[in-house]
């Protein structure tokens, strides 16, 4: 081993198609979403999901098992699956951040079940992720009265012996791609969503278990569509569930609860460790475009950044520029740092979360510091500047805030448990 | 492709250093600053280290090859014990590395076997000037061509050793461009200051104004030879140098204000329990470790002669000073009043922290 920062070949590649995406099919109606909030891009969708089956590559969808003789005098190319795709997040976002979330392919759903399922649901819930049509899922934790504090859950889940069915009870709010998962449309294939309620709620956390309930479960409704600051090509969604009754093998984990485990909530917080640094870098594709906009404006005015000279004799906008740099990359090496780990097999929840903080707080500053730099141009809705402003603030709040990336990343760095540092 | 593992041979290396560092240069940094003195032994302990060594090539001595990325791990490391003893231990490299880096043939194998095959001795560099406004790319001091030699004039500032060195290397501005001209001691105009600067930390490292007063160096002692040579390589390979050394002090700042904050008490809990000290504690490790991925890869750029390496050690250096400043300065909150009090570590690294933002010329990688 050794340290080393050279991009990897298929990853490179993969960026150079994304990129062309990126510019061709996402910048071109990238305001039009925005103005049209909830407008489906037909067409990105479709395409994006042609180009994954194609490939393979950002799918969770089960493949068949490769036939091919394995070559066992060659050596073993390292496992690059999470940097791959914290790569391709980065460069869709740095295209619309909103349409990236658009993307099918199963999203956070699709997560939840692989990070929590038996090989047999995998291939019974995933394998539509393959198919003709794109598909659509999502993770629904959240509750009115239960964001960052998920113990707070009061969705129920209670097994009907008689029918061998789940009865679900609750409300879910801010579903990413909720209504795209649950409601019917001919262009896309029956989606489902990953609820997570309790089975126990004396058991506190060990109750908590994730329910794959399909699209068209009666009881389940899509109450609201929420209008929101940014990323407005992307559905946020609330969802009620009223007696929704899912078959028994739709429970992800144990169906009973273990005395004094917290299995099922672990299995939620791992899912949290594959992804934040994925999220992260979504936060980051939107600095980018944010900055590289600056940078081209500045060189459009004939200004330029004097890199190299003493702090103390550099301009304002010289200083604000490279403060801008140093935070954009230093919080994506974070994040490639973080998904390496993922990809080869080391414990990274400390450094998933602190690319989270990083990425949550970078993501705002360089949008809110590039708005103000480029003055009218930034406030004016002519150029996507102000758009990305609005987009980049999410990254600081989904997939667990600033302050509760900072509480976990508190609890490893003091080896503390929930216990000592509430 | 990506990684983050030191090699074998590196992981042995900073085994040593880190060793070095906590069992020697710790315990004696702070009494070293107080009495403004570090006690040789240690310093030549360091150079025992071999972190120069193993950066110059057999055939001048050494026993390696020049890595920055082995250069910024091993001053990380070090710098995590003393910052003033860590510059102490490497001035030698502020003479052998612009050499190695730049310097011609000739140059390589006068200069540098007889530094590195031996115990520690200081040589030297000097860049920085006492201006406000001193830019290593453009300074004051200048070089005339005349005849077989140039002339040298102008006036150095925070020269580390320069008193007690054979030889130095003056940085000064040739036609507009920095060039570094190797000085003997003892030739005519050259003086040192009688007293050994004041600054606001380092007090444990002795450095001086050197004043040059129409030196007069033969054309062959110009860095590079006849046509000289690139300053961006040096620069960012001092730049590196900083980085990695505000790592280490931060590193060392934000473990023991961890640690404090792990046992002090207040209102029935400990204070780390707080979430106000908790975040900050947060804040610091993660500020640390996004320095630290920049420093490693730019470092890794210039190894490899990636496009953008000098450019890339500039943000790094910049980064980590401000980096350094953010996660000192919270240490000595975090302490308290105790952080205030100089029988604690921390008001001294916040001292430090400080300097990294004008310490450009101190060290190299």
């Amino acid at each position: 081993m050794s340290i080393e920062f050279e991009i990897p070949k298929p990853i490179a590649q993969q960026q150079f198609v994304l990129k062309t995406v990126a510019e061709e099919m996402m910048r071109s109606v990238s305001r039009q979403l925005d103005e049209e909030e909830h407008l489906i891009p037909y067409s990105y969708i479709e395409f994006m999901h042609a180009a994954m089956r194609a490939t393979g590559a950002g799918s969770l969808a089960p493949r068949a098992k490769a036939t091919k003789e394995v070559d066992e005098s060659k050596p073993k190319r390292p496992p690059i699956g999470y940097q791959l795709l914290a790569h391709m997040l980065e460069m869709l976002s740095w295209g619309d951040v909103g349409m990236y979330l658009v993307t099918p392919g199963g999203g956070l759903g699709a997560a939840a079940v692989e990070a929590a399922a038996s090989p047999e649901q995998k291939q019974k819930f995933l394998a539509r992720f393959g198919e003709e049509k794109p598909t659509f899922a999502a993770m629904c934790m959240t509750e009115p009265g239960a964001g960052s504090d998920t113990s707070a859950i009061k969705t129920t889940a209670v097994l009907d012996e008689k029918t061998n069915e789940w009865v679900i009870n609750g409300e879910k709010i801010f579903v990413t791609a909720g209504h795209k998962s649950m409601i019917p449309d001919e262009k896309f294939g029956v989606g489902f969503i990953v609820v997570w309620a309790s089975i126990d709620p004396s058991a506190g956390r060990a109750g908590m278990r994730g329910f794959v309930v399909e699209a068209g479960t009666p009881g389940v409704s899509v109450t609201k569509l929420e209008h929101k600051l940014g990323i407005r090509a992307s559905d946020t969604a609330a969802i009620s569930l009223v007696d929704a009754r899912v078959p028994f093998e739709n429970v992800l984990g144990s169906p009973t609860v273990e005395k004094q485990t917290q299995k099922g909530f672990k299995k939620a917080m791992a899912t949290f460790d594959a992804t934040r640094p994925l999220v992260a870098a979504t936060g980051l594709g939107v600095a980018r475009a944010a900055l590289e906009f600056v940078q081209e404006k500045l060189t459009e005015s004939g200004i330029e950044i004097r890199y190299g000279l003493p702090r103390n004799k550099l301009t304002n906008i010289e200083r604000e520029v490279i403060d801008m740099e140093i935070m954009l990359r230093s919080a994506w090496l974070m994040v490639i740092k973080a998904v390496w780990m993922a990809d080869n097999g080391k414990p990274n929840a400390l450094e998933s979360s602190m690319s989270k903080v990083k990425a949550g707080d970078v993501s705002t500053k360089v949008t809110q510091k590039a708005v103000e730099l480029m003055g009218p141009l930034g406030y004016s809705r002519e150029f996507l500047l102000e758009k990305w402003f609005r987009d980049a603030k999410i990254t600081d709040i989904y997939e667990g805030t600033g302050q509760i990336n900072r509480l976990v990343v508190a609890r490893q760095i003091l080896g503390y448990g929930g216990k000592e540092l509430r | 492709m990506y990684s983050f593992e030191p090699t074998e041979e590196q992981q042995m290396l900073l085994e040593a250093v880190g060793r070095y560092a906590e069992n020697d240069l710790r315990p004696a940094g702070h009494d070293a600053e107080e009495d403004g003195a570090l006690p040789e032994k240690i310093v030549r302990l360091g150079w025992e280290m071999g972190v120069l060594q193993a950066s110059v090539p057999e055939a001048y001595g050494g026993f390696g090859e020049r890595s920055a990325v082995t250069g910024v791990l091993a001053m990380e490391e070090m710098a995590f014990g003393d910052l003033a003893g860590t510059l102490a231990v490497n001035v030698p490299s502020l003479f052998v590395m612009p050499i190695l880096l730049v310097g011609s043939e000739e140059q390589k194998q006068e200069y540098i076997p007889p530094v590195i095959e031996m115990d520690w001795q200081p040589y030297t560099a000097a860049l920085i000037e006492y201006a406000l406004d001193f830019d290593p790319l453009e300074p004051k001091t200048t070089a005339k061509a005349e005849g077989d030699s140039y002339v040298l004039t102008g006036e150095k500032a925070f020269v580390p050793y320069a008193k007690e060195s054979d030889a130095l290397i003056v940085y000064a501005n040739l036609d507009g461009n920095t060039q570094g001209f190797i000085v003997p001691k003892g030739v005519a105009g050259l003086s040192v200051g009688e007293e050994a600067e004041k600054l606001m930390s380092l007090n444990a490292l002795p450095t001086y104004r050197v004043m040059l007063d129409g030196v007069k160096v033969p054309k062959a002692n110009r860095l590079g030879g006849e046509n000289g040579h690139d300053f961006e390589p040096v620069l960012a390979s001092m730049r590196l140098a900083q980085s990695a050394m505000a790592i280490g002090v931060a590193k060392a700042a934000f473990e023991y204000s961890r640690d404090y904050a792990k046992e002090r008490e207040v209102f029935g809990v400990k204070v780390a329990q707080k979430q106000a000290i908790a975040f900050m504690l947060a804040e610091m490790a993660t500020e640390i470790e996004a320095i630290r991925m920049l420093t490693w890869e730019a470092a890794w750029k210039l190894d490899v002669g990636k496009e953008n390496a000098y450019k890339d050690a500039y943000l790094a250096a910049t980064g980590a000073a401000d980096m350094a400043m953010m996660v000192t300065d919270r240490a000595v909150q975090i302490l308290g009043g105790y952080g205030y009090i100089r029988e604690y570590p921390v008001e001294m690294w916040m001292r430090n922290g400080r300097g990294f933002a004008m310490l450009t010329g101190l060290a190299i990688v």
